[in-house]
């Protein structure tokens, strides 16, 4: 990446949602969101059940309409429009048996060039050095249901960072992924935020891995009802309101995630 | 079509000396290719049933074309077809109704409507060719519309199969990759619809749906990649439609059902490969 020329000051350049909403019929599914993202930082959203996590993802996609504004400024502070988003979906449900590599998989995400005629070469290489950066290089020719769930989510990854976009959105990628592959996939988000000064907001259940890699943490219920460093959240009167007492006992957590960053 | 003619003049068999077996064979290695190419989509997205309910709805196509008093009602199977496409693809989206209950409900309209239209006095019998097909009866200007489709399907299967692939696969990643949804899916629709209802002529309503699930669904069987799939759901379309096609005119059997039957036997086989190869493969399959 070239930081210098592109990203000159990290943090400065910023994703904004302003006054972003989405409504479906009567239902409003979310009001009133506001956040601002900065690149290089790890935006953890949780909420429970239907408090519009995953909506506000689609939304952002453009695959949902939504009131209110999505906005990417670089670091200069210059309007540049729509942000380019990655996206790592949650565990995929696709038809097995479906006849295609990850090679043809990879290919369709970064090129029109007909899949079912011939691979060019130069893609191909492009598509090896993006899944060697998630260590998936020698997967590259399976057929993509017979990856696991980490092998999968990795694959995903890779493709959600080529080209690498402004704002990574990964919604719950580890669901269904056993806890080692969860830990690698984790790893590997942490290491690339901070190689190529990304900004991620990571979709998440889990309340007690996600918020120790987060540098923020939102709790989401149809608008945000809190923002900021992730101790500060978990301790927040309306956080035990939202989960119930049972889950503050993992509330003070900040020493670990020292730990996780370094 | 002359040097057609002459060309296939030369095979060393019996039947090459009839035109109307000449005319059919240019059919089948025109047509056949086209079911190939866009079975492998329609088996992908699980629209099996959609593609025969416009095989279907094309004999409403035709029942509306007499009414208007038209000689040749394949332009009004056409309007049809897509205006039918449209219609359920915007029921599915505006009143998120699962779609194949949306199918399903104008499937049974639209047929219902047709028998009622064709069967006014009792004259159904005469639009039978319809329900079986007669690919014998094919014209040389009818092989020439056959040899459009052909051409209009490879090209937007060279410019929009990824998009259709990556919608398919999973539309939010689609989206995030700058598709339009809705456009894909309703290009893909239409597309469908129209060579369903140019070819139900010749294939008929009842084995149209049959020509397109069959090879890709073997395809599947025996393959792991898209370039595989398609070149192997092609070959064996072409292969079969060719036995059958000859094998129909030894037969005295109607043409499309033979070609039918010779594509589900390679069907079974690609079954039986497949279990074999996937006894061997399973440690594959690990968990990391």
């Amino acid at each position: 990446m070239d930081t210098n020329n592109n990203r000159p000051v990290c943090e400065l350049c910023c994703t904004q949602l302003e006054n972003f909403g989405v409504t479906m019929g009567n239902n409003v599914l979310l009001h009133d969101v506001n956040l601002h993202i900065h690149c290089g930082e790890l935006t953890v959203l949780i909420g429970p059940n239907g408090a519009g996590k995953t909506t506000l993802l689609r939304a952002m996609l453009g695959e949902l309409p939504h009131s209110g504004t999505l906005t990417y400024l670089d670091a200069k502070g210059e309007r540049t429009g729509r942000p380019l988003i990655g996206y790592v979906p949650q565990k995929v449900e696709f038809d097995k048996g479906l006849p295609a590599s990850v090679l043809d998989f990879c290919t369709a995400c970064i090129s029109q060039k007909p899949i079912w005629l011939l691979h060019s070469r130069v893609n191909h290489k492009r598509i090896q050095a993006s899944l060697a950066r998630v260590q998936a290089d020698h997967l590259v020719h399976r057929k993509i249901g017979t990856l696991s769930g980490g092998e999968l989510q990795r694959v995903l990854l890779a493709c959600a960072l080529d080209p690498l976009p402004d704002l990574l959105l990964l919604d719950e990628p580890v669901s269904g992924v056993d806890p080692s592959g969860m830990e690698l996939f984790y790893e590997m988000v942490s290491s690339f935020r901070q190689e190529y000064d990304l900004s991620i907001i990571l979709v998440s259940h889990d309340l007690t891995l996600a918020p120790r890699a987060a540098n923020r943490l939102v709790l989401l219920n149809k608008s945000v009802l809190a923002s900021g460093p992730p101790a500060q959240v978990l301790q927040d009167q309306i956080f035990s309101k939202t989960f119930g007492s049972i889950l503050t006992s993992y509330a003070p957590i900040p020493e670990i995630s020292v730990n996780i960053h370094h | 079509m002359n040097t057609w003619y002459l060309i296939i003049g030369h095979l060393p068999f019996g039947w090459v000396h009839y035109t109307f077996m000449k005319n059919a064979l240019l059919a089948v290695i025109l047509v056949t290719p086209v079911f190939g190419i866009c079975g492998t989509m329609v088996v992908n997205n699980r629209m099996a049933f959609f593609s025969d309910a416009m095989g279907h709805a094309a004999l409403t196509g035709v029942a509306i074309g007499v009414i208007m008093g038209m000689e040749n009602p394949l332009w009004a199977m056409l309007a049809f077809a897509a205006l039918l496409a449209t219609a359920i693809a915007w029921v599915h989206i505006k009143t998120d109704t699962s779609l194949d209950t949306v199918i399903g409900v104008f499937f049974a309209a639209t047929v219902a409507l047709g028998v009622i239209i064709l069967s006014r006095g009792g004259g159904f019998n005469k639009y039978s060719k319809y329900l079986i097909g007669d690919l014998l009866s094919i014209t040389p200007a009818e092989i020439y519309l056959l040899l459009a489709v052909l051409i209009i399907v490879i090209v937007v299967w060279l410019f929009f199969f990824n998009r259709f692939f990556l919608v398919s696969f999973n539309p939010t990643i689609a989206r995030s990759r700058g598709a339009n949804l809705a456009l894909i899916e309703l290009l893909f629709t239409i597309m469908l619809a129209l060579i369903v209802t140019l070819c139900i002529r010749w294939v008929g309503v009842l084995i149209i749906n049959s020509l397109l699930i069959l090879p890709a669904a073997a395809a599947r069987n025996l393959t792991t990649s898209m370039r595989s799939y398609h070149l192997t759901a092609i070959l064996i379309s072409v292969v079969s439609g060719l036995v059958g096609l000859v094998l129909s005119f030894y037969w005295g059997t109607a043409t499309g059902a033979t070609i039918v039957w010779s594509s589900f036997i390679v069907y079974l086989g690609s079954i039986l490969w497949g279990a074999g190869k996937g006894k061997g493969t399973h440690h594959t399959q690990g968990v990391s």
